[in-house]
C-alpha cells in the first residue's frame, strides 16, 4: 500500500515562505525550506488548516476534475450532507437533486441517507454493549488520523463503522449493479466533498483497503456551474428524489451525528484545537459518564469544510430550516451488515517517535532539551519550524542545524567580530614593539 | 546518561493550569515511544497527584525520573498534611470543599486511582508539615 497520499498540497509559485501554516498545523507537519513551506507527509492529517490560513492561496486540495462526470457509463452523485447548506432560500433538498440530474449524474445517492443508516447501525452496537465507552466518531477522517499518529491509546475507541459517503457509495454501486446490468468497473461514485481529508480518505482509506469511491470533487468547483443549471430544474417538473430525514441532514454540521445517537451522554466538539483538547482529556479518564463522543475537524462541523463555499455559521442555519419539516428518520436497519463495518484495523502510526530504542530516544530527548535550552524560546518561526523546539527536535533528528536560528546567527557573527576585533589588536610578538620589560628581565 | 528528569512547579492558585504537568509528561513519553498503555498509568496517575496538590495542599513540586525500566514520581507539597492516610485511600472518602465539588471533583476517587495506575505507591505525610506522595510505573 502507498502510506502517504495526501490531498492537500503546495502551490509553490503562490508560496511566500511565510510562518502563517507552520504556526497552525496541529501535528507540527509543515516546515519552511529554500523560502517554501513543507509538508512533511508522514504528520500531515488533511485537516486544511494551512489551508484555511494561507494568505497567498499557496495550499491547495487535490481532487478529481468535474470531466470524471464522463468517465463512466452511469455515474451516481454522493452529495454530502452539508452540500444542501449551500445553496440560498432553498426550502426543498429535491431542487439541488434534481440539478445534479441535469447536470449529467444518471443517479443521486444523498451521503445523508447513508447517514442515517449509520446512525442506525451506531445505535445498535452502542446497545451490543461491546464497544469500550465512550465511543469516539470515526466520521470524520481528520480526527481519525489525528488519533492514529497521537492518541493511541484511543484507537479502541473508534467506532469500526465506515463513513457514511463510503456506506453510499458501495450501496448505491451494489444497487445500480444491479438494476443496470452494468459491471461495477463502468458505474462511477462520484462524492461531492467539503474538505480535502474526504478526499485523501477514498485514496488511502482508513478501516477497509479499498474505497468504492471512485472519484471526489470539490464543493466549491461545482457549485457555481449547478447553480446555473437550477434555475432550468426549477423550471420543469421534478423528481420526488430525497430519502433522507432529520437525522441524515444534521450530520453536516457538528453534534448532528450525535443526535442520531439518540441517548443524551454525548459530547460534540469542533475545531482541530478542540478535539485535540477533548481527545487529551479523554486520554487522561477525564470524562465520566459519556457515551459518545463525536469530533470535526472544521470549526461547525462539516459546514465548514474548506471546499465550501457558504459561511459556516450561516450554512448551519440553512441546515436547521430546510430539516425543519422533514420527519425525523427514513431510514432504519433490522441488523448491521458486515459492508458497513470496517474490515481492517486501525494502527497506530507513532511518527513523533524519537528514536525506535527507548535509550536512543532519551539520549535524544537529553539533547533536544539541552539545545533548546541555548535558543532564545520566542517561537518566532524565522528558522521554518514551528517553535524553538521543534527546532531542536529537527535538529537531533538530523533534519535542521541549530544554527537556522536567527538570533542564534546573529550571535555567531557577533562573536565571530569580537574575535576578529581581538585579533586585529593583537601583534604577534616580532612584531610587536619593546616595551623595555624585556630588558629588565635579561638583566 | 542517568535518565530524564523533569521538574514542574505546581500553583496551588491557578485552578486552570492544573494538568499541565502530566500532559507535558504524556507528551514526553510519547516522543520516547513509550507504550500508550504506560503513557496512560503514568498520565491519570500524575494527574490525580496534581489535582490533589491544587485542591488541598495549595500546590507543590513535582519530579519526574524516567529510565527505561521505570518512571519515578514524586508530589511533594508542603500542604496541611493527611490525618489519616488508610482513611484517605479508601474509594468515596473525600474532604473537598463545596466549591470545588461543583467543578466535579471531590468524588474521593484520586488517591485510590493513583493506586490502580501506578505499580507503586507510598504517601509520607504530616500534618502541618506536607505530604510527599512516592509513585513508579514500570515500563516493562
Ligand atoms: N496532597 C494532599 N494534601 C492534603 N490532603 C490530601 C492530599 N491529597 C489527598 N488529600 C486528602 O485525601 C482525601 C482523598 O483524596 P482523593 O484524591 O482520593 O479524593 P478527592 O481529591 O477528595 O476527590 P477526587 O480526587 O475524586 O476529586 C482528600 O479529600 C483530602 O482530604
Ligand atoms: S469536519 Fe467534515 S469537512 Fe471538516 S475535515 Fe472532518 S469530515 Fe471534512
Ligand atoms: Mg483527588
Amino acid at each position: 500500500m502507498q502510506e502517504f497520499f495526501h490531498s492537500v498540497t503546495l502551490d509553490r509559485d503562490k508560496c511566500m515562505g511565510c510562518i502563517n501554516c507552520i504556526k497552525r498545523c496541529p501535528t507540527e507537519a509543515i516546515r519552511v525550506r529554500n523560502k517554501k513551506a513543507y509538508i512533511i507527509k508522514e504528520r500531515c492529517i488533511d485537516c486544511g488548516e494551512c489551508i484555511r490560513v494561507c494568505p497567498h492561496h499557496a495550499k491547495r486540495a487535490i481532487y478529481d476534475s468535474l470531466d470524471v462526470v464522463n468517465q463512466f457509463e452511469y455515474v451516481i452523485a454522493l452529495p454530502a450532507p452539508s452540500f444542501m447548506a449551500q445553496f440560498n432560500n432553498l426550502e426543498d433538498v429535491d431542487i439541488v437533486l434534481n440539478a445534479l440530474l441535469d447536470f449529467g449524474f444518471h443517479e443521486v445517492y444523498e451521503v445523508a441517507k447513508a447517514a442515517e443508516i449509520v446512525s442506525a447501525a451506531t445505535r445498535i452496537l452502542m446497545k451490543e454493549g461491546n464497544l469500550p465507552r465512550p465511543v469516539i466518531s470515526s466520521a470524520c477522517p481528520a480526527v481519525t488520523r489525528l488519533i492514529r499518529v497521537r492518541f493511541p491509546g484511543l484507537i479502541d475507541h473508534i467506532l469500526p463503522l465506515l463513513a457514511p459517503v463510503e456506506v453510499a457509495a458501495r450501496i448505491s454501486k451494489r444497487e445500480a449493479a444491479k438494476k443496470t446490468g452494468l459491471p461495477p468497473e463502468k458505474i462511477g461514485t462520484v462524492f461531492i466533498s467539503p474538505c480535502p481529508a474526504k478526499v485523501t480518505a477514498t485514496k488511502m482509506p482508513l478501516g477497509t483497503e479499498k474505497s468504492a469511491v471512485d472519484a471526489v470533487i470539490a464543493v466549491s468547483e461545482i457549485y457555481p456551474k449547478l447553480v446555473s443549471v437550477m434555475k432550468d430544474t426549477a423550471a420543469h417538473p421534478m423528481q420526488p428524489l430525497t430519502e433522507a430525514g432529520k437525522i441524515g441532514l444534521s450530520w453536516g454540521s457538528s453534534s448532528g451525528e450525535c443526535s442520531g445517537i439518540l441517548n443524551d451522554n454525548y459530547l460534540a466538539a469542533d475545531g482541530i484545537e478542540n478535539v485535540i483538547r477533548v481527545l487529551e482529556d479523554l486520554e487522561d479518564e477525564k470524562f465520566r459518564d459519556v457515551d459518545f463522543i463525536e469530533l470535526n475537524a472544521c470549526s461547525g462541523g462539516c459546514v465548514g469544510g474548506v471546499l465550501n463555499v457558504e459561511n459556516p455559521y450561516v450554512a448551519k442555519t440553512k441546515l436547521y430550516r430546510i430539516r425543519k419539516h422533514l420527519p425525523v428518520s427514513l431510514n432504519h436497519i433490522d441488523a448491521v451488515s458486515s459492508e458497513m463495518m470496517w474490515d481492517t484495523p486501525l494502527e497506530y502510526v507513532p511518527v513523533l517517535k524519537l528514536d525506535e530504542d527507548v535509550w536512543t530516544a532519551m539520549e535524544k530527548m537529553a539533547k533536544v532539551d539541552e539545545i533548546c535550552a541555548t535558543l532564545e524560546g520566542l517561537d518566532c518561526g524565522s528558522c521554518g519550524a514551528p517553535s524553538c523546539r521543534a527546532l531542536a527536535e529537527d535538529v537531533v533528528r538530523g533534519l535542521a542545524s541549530a544554527d537556522d536560528c536567527i538570533f542564534r546567527y546573529k550571535s555567531n557573527i557577533t562573536h565571530l567580530l569580537d574575535d576578529l576585533h581581538k585579533l586585529e589588536n593583537y601583534i604577534p610578538a616580532p612584531f610587536r614593539p619593546e616595551t623595555g620589560e624585556e630588558e629588565k628581565k635579561e638583566e | 546518561m542517568n535518565g530524564l528528569k523533569w521538574t514542574y512547579e505546581v500553583d496551588g492558585s491557578d485552578f486552570t493550569r492544573a494538568g499541565e504537568a502530566s500532559s507535558n509528561v504524556k507528551k514526553n513519553l510519547r516522543k520516547l515511544g513509550v507504550s500508550p498503555e504506560v503513557i496512560r498509568k503514568v498520565s491519570i496517575a500524575l494527574y490525580e497527584g496534581e489535582i490533589n496538590m491544587v485542591i488541598h495542599a495549595n500546590g507543590g513540586k513535582i519530579d519526574v525520573e524516567m529510565t527505561p525500566e521505570k518512571i519515578d514520581m514524586v508530589l511533594a507539597d508542603t500542604g496541611k498534611g493527611i490525618p489519616d492516610i488508610e482513611q484517605a485511600m479508601q474509594e468515596g472518602w473525600s474532604t473537598a470543599p463545596d466549591e470545588v465539588r461543583s467543578l466535579g471533583f471531590g468524588a474521593g476517587m484520586g488517591l485510590p486511582n493513583m493506586k490502580k495506575y501506578s505499580d507503586e505507591m507510598r504517601i509520607e505525610s504530616t500534618v502541618g508539615v506536607g505530604t510527599t506522595v512516592y509513585m513508579t510505573v514500570y515500563i516493562k
